[in-house]
């Protein structure tokens, strides 16, 4: 904090230009900070979601429990879906890495199977629990589960909806630099959310089965 | 309260011409003046054929620099519905006294007050306060735009519609009579059946998505797109403190999100977040909204902190004292305003140890900012001090914060916080702190940065008068407030019974007159600074001999603010050049590469309001078209690849060339 550089300045006047000029400056990239900033406000989104199910999440109001309720086979095979797609696309990753385009494409089809497997699970089973008359209405319980696996769920389907935007424009453009970045940026989101569903399954269901 | 038709219409939803306040005389009069004046505005557009330069060159434009002008003049304009609000509440409690009921009644003042709030935070001093990180902050880093100038553009327009859907239910349906943060059970479904509360969560649902991709955005710019050679701590005061802002907005605006969207499926579905019965709760609303609340005024107040460190250093002509403890203390506020979220309802009855926990962690608070002030003070203490218009507001600022800020130690004490609470002395303090801190910060920065964005400077006598209208009206205007929070006198009422207490809601009418005045000078400096530009010109590009970068362009800069990107050597980077010789370059120019300009952002947020609009007024069939066309413009949109353009060597030498001339003329 002392004052300007005096060492410096006399030597360099002599050429201002070289001391406080750049030709050509090209900035990093930011898609994928930008995107993981944007990615932990997700997060955060998924935080107020389990703070609420921490809160409500026994507030039965004189309802079903979640122990009556879960079916953990059924989860577990939903579990296995979504953890199998992260792997799937960790494979489109390596096929995109070696701008292997069919493999690519394949692999990122496999993972949006997986996805609506998910998805298809997730919707029978919250179809079946408002059957039961156990939906978003009943309780607290109810409502913070809803909101919180729901959510998930959006996120999911959106991430589907992206992913077969991106397989298009895959097979039209080729895997070049911009294609990558999407590619690079949906790995992120399709992870993110695989790990947002291990806190899904262990505090929602694991320990909603506990008496 | 309006009767709305219960059985819902697919295409209208329960939108009905019961929803046009016809019998409101005082919002019937408005709705006129605004038709007329809007009509007018529209009219004199057409007439002048201007629709089509304002498409082209602002409404879907991505330079930082026009949609940082954009933000402030759509802050500027929702000032003055704040304010107009902010008249009426003042006029009604100087009279509604005793027998006389004044012109309010408690169904609209409800109104007015939630408004007035909800306004004056997300749609005055949130664009004032982007706006000015927009503009200022690429050009102090050196760097030719933010880092995705598109989703720049598209978060002007989210929170512009968020703005234009406030406007809307003041003539279509009515607002939140709620109070700004919409406490649930009054904000669910039993309370506020009507559209009100839902046109607060929409409007601030939209607005919230633009300012959170905005604090993406900026974060990303300060990180990664820095002049080379300028280091962290060596970035101006005003960068710093817009990073962490960002920073707080990335972390707050989430859980916003997150609690109006749970609010709203209490009262579009009937689930039981917030309910008191069927296991909801309905403090956690007050926690989740208190978590992003918190941060939120330190969001407004940092950037500010950051423009007095700018203007102090500049206004007296010397390095600011303790930069490294000014960013220290910057960033000391930004995590502390995390962990007191608690101390605006310290009568929740979470227990004595967990109101201490909040009261003390909200006093500690007070050390860092007193670290700045004194550092302002040692900054100025010996210093060359120009007394111009920004300086001036710095110094108000200096005192009337302080003031605020002793009286925020007081309310952080829980035990005197359980007599203080939700009494006029809370109200009192927070517009202290608001507008003697945001506001006074932000005249001081528009008054500043003006000559750089438009190549004038602004008008000095108008300006002063504003400045001595604004100052002096503040304290007439909150310190009786003060004094009737001690009384007792709590808050949000409309009509008192003890007429021992009118003198002192006159005297505050009376301040707000003087405000009101203020205002009045400031447009008006507006526009004799604009009839007198030829005399008020900037030719330099640096009208107050300033230190950082972004005096080191012309004024105002061309679209690619830099035709060569500087080398930083020193904080105070502008300083340090022009004191070591440094020379424009005149030749060489090499061609620029620059984002392209677009209208997909306008139109997915215009979408996003008609989704929001059809949504409050249970449009289904609407909102669910709408929804799918945004969704499909989105996906469009990411098709088109060409998204930039170059400017050539030969555009560039001869803007260059221009300013040479220009700067030849002057000297």
């Amino acid at each position: 904090m002392s004052d300007i550089h005096v060492t410096s300045a006399g030597a360099m006047s002599a050429d201002p230009s070289s001391r406080y000029l750049v030709r050509e400056h090209h900035p990093e990239h930011g898609t994928m900070l930008g995107f993981w900033i944007y990615l932990m406000s997700d997060c955060l989104i998924f935080a107020c979601l389990f703070a609420t199910y921490a809160v409500l999440g026994r507030n039965y109001a004189g309802g079903p429990t979640g122990a009556e309720l879960f079916d953990l086979k059924l989860i577990a095979l939903n579990t296995a879906f979504l953890l199998f797609s992260s792997i799937t696309y960790g494979f489109a990753m390596l096929s995109a890495k070696v701008k292997n385009k069919g493999g690519t494409l394949l692999w990122l089809g496999i993972t949006g199977l997986f996805g609506l497997a998910f998805l298809g699970v997730e919707i029978y089973e919250f179809q079946h629990l408002i059957h039961e008359g156990a939906g978003p209405q009943r309780s607290g319980f109810l409502t913070a589960f809803f909101a919180l696996v729901g959510t998930h769920g959006l996120h999911v389907t959106f991430g589907a909806i992206w992913l077969v935007t991106l397989m298009v424009q895959i097979s039209k453009h080729g895997l070049h630099a911009a294609n990558m970045r999407r590619l690079n940026c949906l790995s992120l989101f399709w992870h993110f959310l695989d790990v947002v569903w291990i806190g899904v399954f262990t505090f929602v269901y694991l320990m909603g089965v506990l008496p | 309260m309006q009767a709305y038709p219960t059985e819902t219409d697919p295409i209208f939803g329960r939108l009905s011409w019961e929803a046009i306040p016809f019998h409101e005389p005082i919002l019937l009069a408005t709705f006129a003046a605004v038709v007329i004046g809007g009509g007018a505005l529209l009219a004199a557009l057409t007439y002048f054929r201007v629709w089509g330069h304002l498409w082209k060159n602002w409404f879907t434009s991505i330079d930082h620099k026009k949609i940082g002008i954009m933000y402030m003049i759509l802050g500027l304009v929702m000032l003055l519905r704040g304010f107009a609000d902010a008249l009426m509440m003042r006029a009604q409690q100087a009279v509604a006294f005793g027998d006389s009921a004044g012109f309010l009644p408690p169904h609209h003042y409800d109104q007015v007050f939630t408004a007035h709030g909800v306004i004056m935070i997300f749609f005055v001093a949130m664009p004032l306060v982007t706006g000015l990180m927009n503009y200022v902050v690429p050009l102090q880093i050196g760097a030719r735009d933010v880092a995705f100038p598109f989703l720049n553009n598209f978060s002007f327009w989210m929170t512009t519609m968020g703005a234009v859907l406030v406007m809307a239910s003041l003539f279509v349906g009515e607002f939140a009579r709620t109070g700004w943060l919409a406490y649930p059970p009054l904000s669910g479904i039993l309370a506020s059946p009507d559209v009100g509360v839902d046109y607060y969560i929409w409007s601030l649902q939209i607005a919230g998505v633009g300012t959170l991709l905005s604090g993406v955005n900026l974060i990303v710019t300060i990180i990664k797109m820095r002049a080379p050679g300028m280091e962290m701590m060596k970035m101006p005061v005003f960068t710093w403190t817009a990073l962490c802002t960002n920073i707080l907005i990335v972390a707050a605006f989430p859980v916003l999100t997150a609690v109006l969207g749970m609010l709203s499926m209490d009262r579009l579905l009937g689930t039981h977040f917030f309910t008191n019965e069927m296991g909801g709760n309905a403090m956690m609303y007050v926690n989740l909204i208190w978590i992003w609340g918190h941060p939120e005024v330190y969001i407004l107040i940092l950037p500010c902190f950051g423009i007095f460190s700018e203007v102090v250093s500049t206004f007296c002509s010397k390095r600011l004292f303790g930069y490294t403890s000014m960013v220290y203390a910057t960033c000391v506020i930004m995590i502390l305003s995390y962990l007191v979220w608690l101390h605006h309802f310290f009568t929740m009855g979470s227990g004595a140890s967990v109101n201490s926990f909040f009261g003390i962690t909200t006093m500690i608070i007070s050390i860092p900012t007193g670290a700045k002030l004194f550092n302002w003070l040692f900054t100025m203490y010996r210093g060359r001090i120009r007394f111009e218009l920004p300086m001036m507001w710095t110094i108000a600022f200096m005192v009337t914060f302080t003031i605020g800020g002793m009286t925020g130690v007081m309310l952080a004490i829980p035990p005197a916080d359980f007599v203080l609470h939700n009494s006029l002395f809370l109200i009192a303090h927070f517009h202290n702190v608001i507008i003697g801190g945001v506001l006074f910060g932000l005249f001081a920065g528009i008054n500043y940065w003006f000559p750089k964005a438009f190549g004038f400077k602004l008008d000095d006598f108008w300006g002063k008068i504003s400045f001595w209208c604004w100052v002096i009206g503040f304290y007439i205007a909150w310190m009786p407030v003060y004094a009737l929070g001690f009384m007792g006198v709590t808050r949000r009422i409309s009509h008192i019974e003890d007429p021992s207490l009118q003198p002192y809601f006159v005297v505050a009418f009376i301040g707000v007159l003087l405000i009101a005045a203020g205002i009045g000078a400031m447009l008006m400096q507006f526009v004799v600074s604009f009839v007198r530009r030829k005399k008020l010109r900037d030719i330099t590009g640096d009208p107050w001999d300033g230190r950082t970068l972004e005096w080191a362009t012309s004024s105002p800069p061309p679209d690619y603010n830099f035709a060569f990107t500087p080398v930083v050597h020193d904080n105070d980077t502008w300083a340090d050049m022009k004191k070591n010789g440094y020379a424009r370059p005149l030749k060489d120019f090499v061609a620029i590469h620059m984002p392209a300009n677009t209208g997909a952002g306008f139109i997915i947020a215009a979408l996003s309001a008609l989704v929001g609009f059809a949504t409050i007024w249970h449009m289904w069939a609407v909102a669910a078209v709408a929804f799918v066309a945004m969704v499909v413009v989105i996906i469009v949109h990411t098709f088109n690849y060409k998204r930039d353009y170059y400017i050539s060597a030969e555009e560039v030498t001869r803007t260059e060339e221009r300013h040479t001339a220009l700067l030849g003329s002057h000297v």
